[in-house]
């Protein structure tokens, strides 16, 4: 409250009401954490309506919720594994929303990036058996960043060239990585031992990326938490990311300043399914070993949830990413416990996503928050 | 002929069954995305309703033994998404794109929950008439076995291009989609009509699910729906918010979509997961054909947001 002696000389000047308090200065960062924490806790409660209607006890739901996500060290670490993949899926659509652009095809950027990444480790092991494991690493996680990062690009050229609408054919572009990924790994790139469950061959143990030291966690969160601020830093402090939100404010006005729209939508595309990508050869390098369908495990789809709850900022990506990692890391417990289908996490994120959105109309209206004017 | 053994007719044959038999869950979603998207605003929640709509079918043609009370059902539950849809987007400031993607992650969820327990029971499903008994060629029968379903779709496209053309009823939404002041100076209130016209859309969709679950492929499971709401969707931005082109489209992709299994029945079995993506490939070649960034499409509603 220091400032407030230098505000009052020009609040006496201009008019009484404006001198404004704390809140009312404060009131737009104040909304962007009010509003949505107002919005999440609307959809646990509906959520815990709906449970218990089915009989079971809400208080334990939030119990059980919380010791799944939270409540342990252990549950901690299987929250962190979770929330890593999500950081990276929630970029590929918070990228594009800066350009006022709804990407919704993480998923599929996530399958071709652990696919491409997965081709790296195969061929550098015949061909290069000598690698080490650091460069093989590097090689993966540059395959499926380019793999990712060009699924995506292919949703915004095809908006930039063809004016595609760019939310339907990310889409389709999941079914169609899931239909490429279901075909090479039942036929061509099928190892003859994976009898139950095809699958690609192993990228072997000695590439596997391994966890933070002290921890079960995986290197993935990190690359998570720098891709997310790398990205914070990229939109909020370069020229590049102002003409970027430039042109997501108003695409006309860009034009007319002279900013080339195509370049940013095609650049902020590839980056967004670089991210996505790199998602999928964490994955592979940290935890499945190997690609099978079990990659399509709707991060992708939660990614995109996230990406709206934090407002498409990058930096708060970090503590909704863990948010609802914690949420689906209780899912398990739920279903043991409490005996809830599997799908009550699906239930929860679709509640909390239309509560998310319908909390946007919000906005600006809080009265206590708004100056006197 | 007649020893039944037809070789490789039997490919274009199970198309042609396949266009009749798989095209009926897009024809309804199309359609009722036609009603939705030319009142002005775009559903991408019915995958969701989809999927919703076949839980709901099962499950009422279980506990009731009357697989069309099972139809009445879907569409019941199809509407009040529909509701949830358009009761959201009528806040201010709420993008309607962003709710149908929340709609079908809950859609999904709460179909998956609540059908948590009917994978196992076997419903009644819905019966097919005969149109293949004058053939001794069973290929033929089979794909002659027609749900009425598929018929009420059939008839359901021309009556909505002559509403559109030529009701009231049709004006309404019509000066909805075209210009929201326009309706609000006539006197409508433009969110009822867009409630009306997402609950009608969101009926048509669930219907369309049932479909799913009580004919073909006639049972309830998690991967029963994989995307055919949202090329619906995509299929009435091709067919230009046109009834009659949404029956044509329907029942190509039926047909792109029943390639797959076919060319298995004939022993083609490598490259099955691409022929089952047929469809999705489908789409967005069609997509990549018509649209141009240059001029808005032809026949698009000017109040949707996905075409400004």
């Amino acid at each position: 409250m220091s400032s407030e002696v230098a505000d009052s000389a020009d609040a006496v000047a201009v008019a009484p009401a404006a001198d404004a308090g704390f809140l009312q200065r404060h009131g737009t960062r104040i909304e962007y954490i009010l509003i949505p924490g107002a919005a999440l806790s609307a959809a646990l409660v509906v959520f815990g309506v709906f449970v218990a209607l089915f009989g079971k006890n809400p208080l334990d739901l939030y119990f059980y919720m919380y010791y799944g996500a939270f409540g342990t060290w252990f549950s901690w670490q299987n929250t962190l594994t979770r929330a890593a993949p999500l950081i990276l899926t929630a970029l590929c659509t918070a990228l594009p929303a800066q350009l006022g652009m709804v990407i919704i095809g993480g998923e599929g950027a996530l399958l071709i990036g652990a696919l491409s990444a997965t081709s790296m480790a195969l061929a550098m092991a015949s061909a290069m058996p000598w690698a080490p494991p650091l460069a093989v690493q590097i090689a993966m996680a540059a395959a499926g960043m380019v793999g990712g990062g060009l699924w995506i690009l292919l949703a915004g050229a095809l908006r930039q060239y063809r004016g595609v609408n760019e939310t339907i054919s990310s889409l389709l572009l999941v079914y169609i990585a899931l239909a490429i990924l279901n075909h090479l790994v039942e036929g061509p790139m099928r190892d003859p031992a994976s009898l139950n469950k095809p699958s690609t061959r192993e990228i072997g143990a000695a590439n596997m990326i391994g966890s933070i030291p002290g921890t079960e966690v995986h290197w993935g969160l990190v690359f998570g938490l720098i891709a997310a601020i790398l990205s914070y830093i990229l939109i909020y402090h370069t020229t590049f990311g102002f003409a970027a939100r430039v042109a997501g404010g108003n695409i006309r006005a860009a034009r007319i300043v002279g900013l080339s729209v195509g370049k940013l939508i095609l650049t902020i595309c590839f980056l967004a399914g670089s991210c996505a990508g790199l998602a999928g050869m964490v994955e592979v390098a940290a935890v499945q070993g190997r690609t099978n369908a079990n990659l399509a495990a709707g991060y992708g789809f939660t990614g995109i949830l996230v990406a709206f709850l934090a407002r498409q900022n990058p930096l708060a990506i970090i503590p909704v990413a863990i948010l609802l990692g914690g949420i689906s890391a209780s899912g398990g417990l739920l279903q043991r416990r409490l005996d809830l289908p599997d799908a009550s996490v699906l239930v929860l994120q679709g509640i909390i996503f239309m509560f998310v959105l319908a909390s946007d109309a919000m906005y600006g209206r809080i009265g206590f928050l708004k100056g006197k004017s | 002929m007649a020893d039944g053994s037809i070789g490789l007719w039997t490919v274009p044959l199970a198309v042609f069954g396949g266009a009749i038999r798989v095209s009926t869950p897009f024809l309804f979603v199309s359609l009722g995305e036609c009603i939705t998207e030319r009142s002005g605003r775009i559903n991408l929640g019915l995958e969701g309703t989809l999927v919703m709509g076949a839980m709901s079918a099962y499950g009422i043609s279980y506990l009731s033994g009357s697989p069309w009370l099972g139809v009445l059902a879907a569409g019941i539950a199809g509407a009040l998404l529909g509701a949830l849809h358009a009761g959201i987007c009528s806040l201010p400031r709420v993008n309607d794109v962003a709710v149908g993607i929340a709609l079908m992650l809950f859609g999904t969820g709460l179909a998956f929950y609540l059908g948590k327990p009917l994978i196992e029971p076997t419903a009644p499903r819905l019966p097919a008439i005969d149109f293949g008994w004058w053939s001794d060629i069973p290929q033929v029968r089979a794909a002659l076995r027609i749900n009425v379903l598929f018929l009420i779709g059939v008839m359901l496209a021309p009556v909505l291009y002559w509403a559109f053309r030529s009701t009231r009823w049709g004006l309404v939404i019509r000066t909805a989609g075209e210009s929201a002041d326009a309706a609000r100076a006539m006197g409508h209130s433009v969110l009822l009509i867009r409630l009306r016209a997402t609950m009608v859309g969101g009926f048509l969709a669930g219907i369309g699910g049932s479909f799913l679950s009580l004919f073909y492929p006639g049972s309830w499971n998690e991967g029963l729906s994989s995307g055919q709401g949202i090329t619906a969707v995509a299929l009435v931005i091709f067919a230009r918010w046109d009834p009659m082109l949404c029956l044509w489209a329907s029942l190509a992709f039926g047909g792109a979509a029943a390639l797959g299994p076919a060319l298995q029945s004939v022993g083609v079995t490598s490259g099955y997961h691409l022929f089952n993506a047929a469809p999705y490939f489908l789409t967005l070649a069609i997509m990549i054909i018509t649209c141009s960034p240059k001029r808005t499409l032809t026949g698009a509603p000017a109040e949707l947001s996905i075409t400004r």
